[in-house]
């Protein structure tokens, strides 16, 4: 029993984690937190099964034509919903825009797309037991993604160029930066982990649209325990939760399971409002 | 107190709509719901009904969202959980059964206790993480509908609870209903209209302004969601037997979308456009019945053009007064002479604020790099230095925003608690702002009220039923206010829209506001700044005339002549020390003053 807890945690736990990523991808760049991050892993799920599934695409192309699709859609998304929001950031009319847009995405899916669970292709046939690749996968992709996002960050010139943005963006500007695109590649680049990680869990979450209010709420709780664009933080409370959520799934079921992650999402809220991880609040006067 | 009638600017102003033009839209609406029965039409009485219903959870909603500015994005899953626990008390599965009323209180003290606990976060924590808990709570409890299956029938459901005569006919229920959302119409406009309703804006646009104001924000906001929580729950006790029969599929979350976004087409702040909003919500499906499949498609896309398109919503839609043009060059005529009846019984002053020693580091930057200062009652006392010299730090310190490192602060031998802003309002302690702090929507008679929060003794039920205590209350502030406006000058302004204001009228609108407290010790952060040389004068005048009623006065300002004219003494800054302190007249004359900031 402790080995399939530790496997299905470890599996959503990463998938929660990418999810948590890529909030914080697109927060570095823009100070904004998008409700479209669950909606774009919900998407990797349906766009991966329509693709393989639906259109007899092979692996490789589908996945290329699953990111390419989300990557656009954050691309869209940073037009749309964040861009004329930015000027009055304070106001937080980003939760309202992106949640409509989210609302939109979600709801066009459940219409075009189906309102019951659709199954998810087998995408490599390794592995069985706790060691089938539903499992493995996710987390091989969320460490994937922390290799990437590592090389992009720390070697070469467009992801130190996001790091100045995040770090400081008027001085950024100052120097001549261009903030805008910029902003919409890490919308991009956010859509594509986002996609990401509905598809390498596409097999144990399957291709639903209602999981996109579900990673929405699971993906963020990492995010607000690691503190805000600490992805260190979101990957070790990604996967803490997932541990945690199976953990509570195996010992007192599904009902209370829920409620026990919401109670302690509460608790540790209350208790360190910066997330564990996180910086202390800025000046306010 | 004939002051105000002499009010010199002779300006001609659109005056403040009466009592009655206010009503007149809700009675409007009120008989049109009356004759609705007439119609005999029993499938517009369904209609109607759950547009009531739908009121009652979106007046307390109204609160949360519009006044308070704190997005609840989930509110249908109190609805759910007021609908099951009435549904399930009034079944009988659990415990023995309830009569049907008796269920719906219950439903109401459940809804009330979840509105608090969903709302915890939102007392320490930024916007997003309470859109985030009100989202994950509302997937939760319909997740726990389904898998409870002993005590809610799982996806099969249970019945709703059943109503006894005469409300068992449509249009009997209808009329309980209708009777239900005027009545909470009445309830939450009491809370918007007295010193609650101008918190909440204040803690929504001009947080730290409320908190120098002694608003304390956990308080409040856990009052108001226990009034929301509290109407959601009965709501959807009375959903429940409108639908006579639930199942988690009937709240979904296009249900809290609708809520929410009634809320926000209906206008930030105003209790009439959000129940224009319900009832244009509940109705779009009805009319577009082809589109109904979409409609939370629609629901959102309306979301996303208000949000870029109109922000006011159907309130600033009909908000005609404010497009009126203000007349131009107006003047601030300040009137001293109304803050002897304005101050005149004020809080007497125990002693002196001294600080002793206060060091306060940024990082490596000592801001303020061991300070003593005495500000005692009666006196102006004026705190110079160039940029960068500490004279806001120290007085953000005074008014508690800051925790020195090191150094005492203490009022009358009484140590002040450091870091605590809201606790420094009840001692006397009142303040103005660098960058004026308003509530743009609000009026600006309203903005100066704010400053009286502390005040206020009659409790948060008073102000739900209007009892005489909260009334009398209420006029007497009003009376205080137009007097502070009085003698700050703008009482001509007084129910104008505060964000039409003029830089300079926004300066003197914050010290009526600082004024209201009726201070002990009054603190001004450059007042001056933005001001013509007149106004300057006036302003000095003010000043004078506030410390001649014995309310001490901290005036940190750039304008040298103003702190010579009316200071009693001066300390003056540099690098977070003191470089020199006496008289103005020896302050003029010190060598290292002269050299190193008067430019003498």
């Amino acid at each position: 029993m402790l080995a399939s807890i530790l496997a299905s945690g470890l599996a959503v736990g990463a998938v929660y984690a990418l999810i948590g990523i890529t909030y914080n991808t697109m927060f570095a760049t823009s100070r904004v937190m998008s409700f479209t991050a669950g909606q774009l892993g919900m998407l990797g799920g349906v766009l991966g099964s329509l693709f393989i599934l639906r259109l007899g695409l092979p692996v490789l192309p589908g996945l290329v034509l699953t990111l390419a699709a989300c990557a656009l859609l954050g691309v869209v998304t940073e037009i749309v919903a964040v861009r004329p929001v930015l000027k009055s950031l304070d106001q937080h009319l980003y939760v309202l825009s992106t949640l409509a847009l989210a609302l939109m995405i979600q709801h066009t899916a459940a219409l075009e797309w189906s309102t019951e669970p659709q199954p998810f292709p087998r995408l490599i046939g390794l592995g069985e037991g706790i060691w089938e690749e539903k499992y493995w996968l996710p987390v091989a992709a969320c460490a994937a993604t922390i290799l990437g996002l590592e090389y992009l960050y720390r070697r070469t010139l467009v992801g130190r160029a996001f790091v100045a943005i995040a770090e400081d963006n008027y001085a950024a500007r100052a120097l001549g930066l261009p903030e805008r695109n910029l902003r919409m590649a890490s919308y991009a680049l956010a859509g594509a982990i986002g996609a990401l990680a509905g598809f390498a869990g596409g097999q144990l979450l399957l291709a639903f649209f209602a999981n996109g209010p579900l990673l929405n709420f699971y993906g963020f709780i990492p995010v607000a325990l690691g503190g805000l664009g600490n992805n260190r933080g979101a990957v070790i409370g990604g996967l803490a939760l997932g541990l945690f959520q199976q953990a509570a799934n195996f010992l007192v079921g599904g009902i209370f399971s829920s409620v026990a992650v919401f109670t302690l999402f509460i608790l540790v809220l209350l208790a360190a409002p910066q997330g564990l991880f996180g910086a202390a609040a800025a000046r306010r006067v | 107190m004939g002051v105000t009638d002499t009010a010199a600017p002779a300006l001609k102003l659109p005056a403040a709509p009466s009592a009655l033009a206010r009503l007149l839209p809700f009675l409007g609406l009120l008989a049109g719901a009356l004759l609705l029965p007439f119609s005999g039409n029993d499938y517009w009485a369904l209609i109607a009904t759950r547009a009531c219903i739908y009121w009652v959870l979106v007046s307390g909603l109204n609160l949360i969202v519009g006044y308070a500015g704190q997005l609840a994005i989930g509110y249908v899953a109190i609805l759910a959980l007021g609908a099951y626990t009435a549904s399930v008390l009034a079944a009988g599965n659990v415990l023995p059964a309830l009569p049907s009323f008796a269920a719906l209180g219950c439903a109401g003290l459940v809804g009330a206790v979840f509105g608090v606990v969903v709302g915890l976060p939102a007392l320490r924590l930024r916007t997003f993480y309470f859109a985030m808990t009100t989202l994950g709570f509302a997937t939760i409890v319909t997740q726990i509908a389904l898998a409870w299956q002993d005590v809610t029938g799982g996806g099969i459901g249970i019945p709703g609870p059943e109503m006894p005569a005469p409300l068992d006919t449509p249009w009997g229920y209808y009329l309980f209903c209708l009777g239900a959302a005027a009545l909470c119409t009445w309830l939450t406009a009491n809370i918007a209209g007295s010193r609650f309703g101008r918190a909440l804006v204040a803690v929504r646009d001009a947080e730290v302004a409320a908190e120098a104001c002694g608003v304390a924000k956990p308080r409040l906001l856990v009052q108001v969601f226990l009034l929301a929580g509290a109407l959601a729950g009965i709501a959807g006790g009375l959903f429940a037997t409108l639908q006579s029969y639930i199942t988690p599929d009937a709240f979904t979350f296009d249900l809290s979308l609708l809520f929410f976004i009634a809320v926000l087409i209906g206008g930030r702040g105003s209790i009439l456009g959000p129940l224009l909003g319900t009832i244009l919500l509940t109705l779009l499906p009805e009319v577009a019945a082809p589109l109904a499949a979409w409609s939370t498609f629609l629901y959102a896309a309306l979301l996303l053009v208000i949000v870029l398109a109109i922000p006011g919503g159907i309130a600033a839609l009909l908000d005609f007064r404010s497009r009126r043009a203000l007349p131009e060059g107006r003047a601030v005529q300040p009137r001293p002479e109304a803050l002897a009846t304005l101050l005149g019984h004020h809080r007497e002053a125990r002693g002196a604020i001294e600080l002793r020693g206060v060091v306060l580091a940024f990082g490596a930057v000592r801001a303020i790099d061991g300070l003593d200062l005495d500000l005692r009652p009666g006196e102006v006392h004026g705190l110079i230095g160039p940029n960068g010299s500490g004279k806001t730090t120290t007085l953000n310190v005074i008014s508690g925003y800051y925790r020195p490192q090191q150094g005492s602060l203490t009022l009358a031998g009484a140590p002040l608690p450091a870091g605590r802003p809201a606790l420094r309002a009840p001692q006397g302690i009142a303040r103005t702002f660098q960058t004026p702090r308003l509530v743009g929507e609000a009026t600006v008679l309203q903005n100066v009220m704010v400053g009286a929060t502390v005040e206020g003794r009659s409790t948060f039920l008073e102000a739900l039923f209007q009892l005489p205590r909260q009334r009398r209350e209420e006029r007497e502030m009003e009376a205080r206010a137009r007097l502070a406006l009085a003698a700050a000058g703008l009482a001509g302004l007084a129910d104008v829209r505060a964000d039409r204001l003029q830089h300079s009228e926004l300066r003197f609108m914050e010290i009526a506001r600082a004024l209201m407290l009726r201070p002990a010790f009054l603190m001004l952060d450059e007042p001056a700044a933005g001001l013509a040389t007149e106004e300057i004068k006036r302003l000095g005048a003010l000043i004078r005339a506030i410390a001649a009623q014995g309310t001490g006065v901290l005036l940190v300002e750039h304008h040298a002549d103003l702190i010579f004219d009316i200071c009693d003494r001066v300390t003056v800054l540099n690098l977070g020390r003191e470089l020199a302190a006496g008289t103005p007249a020896e302050i003029r004359t010190h060598k290292e003053v002269v050299s190193a900031y008067l430019g003498g």
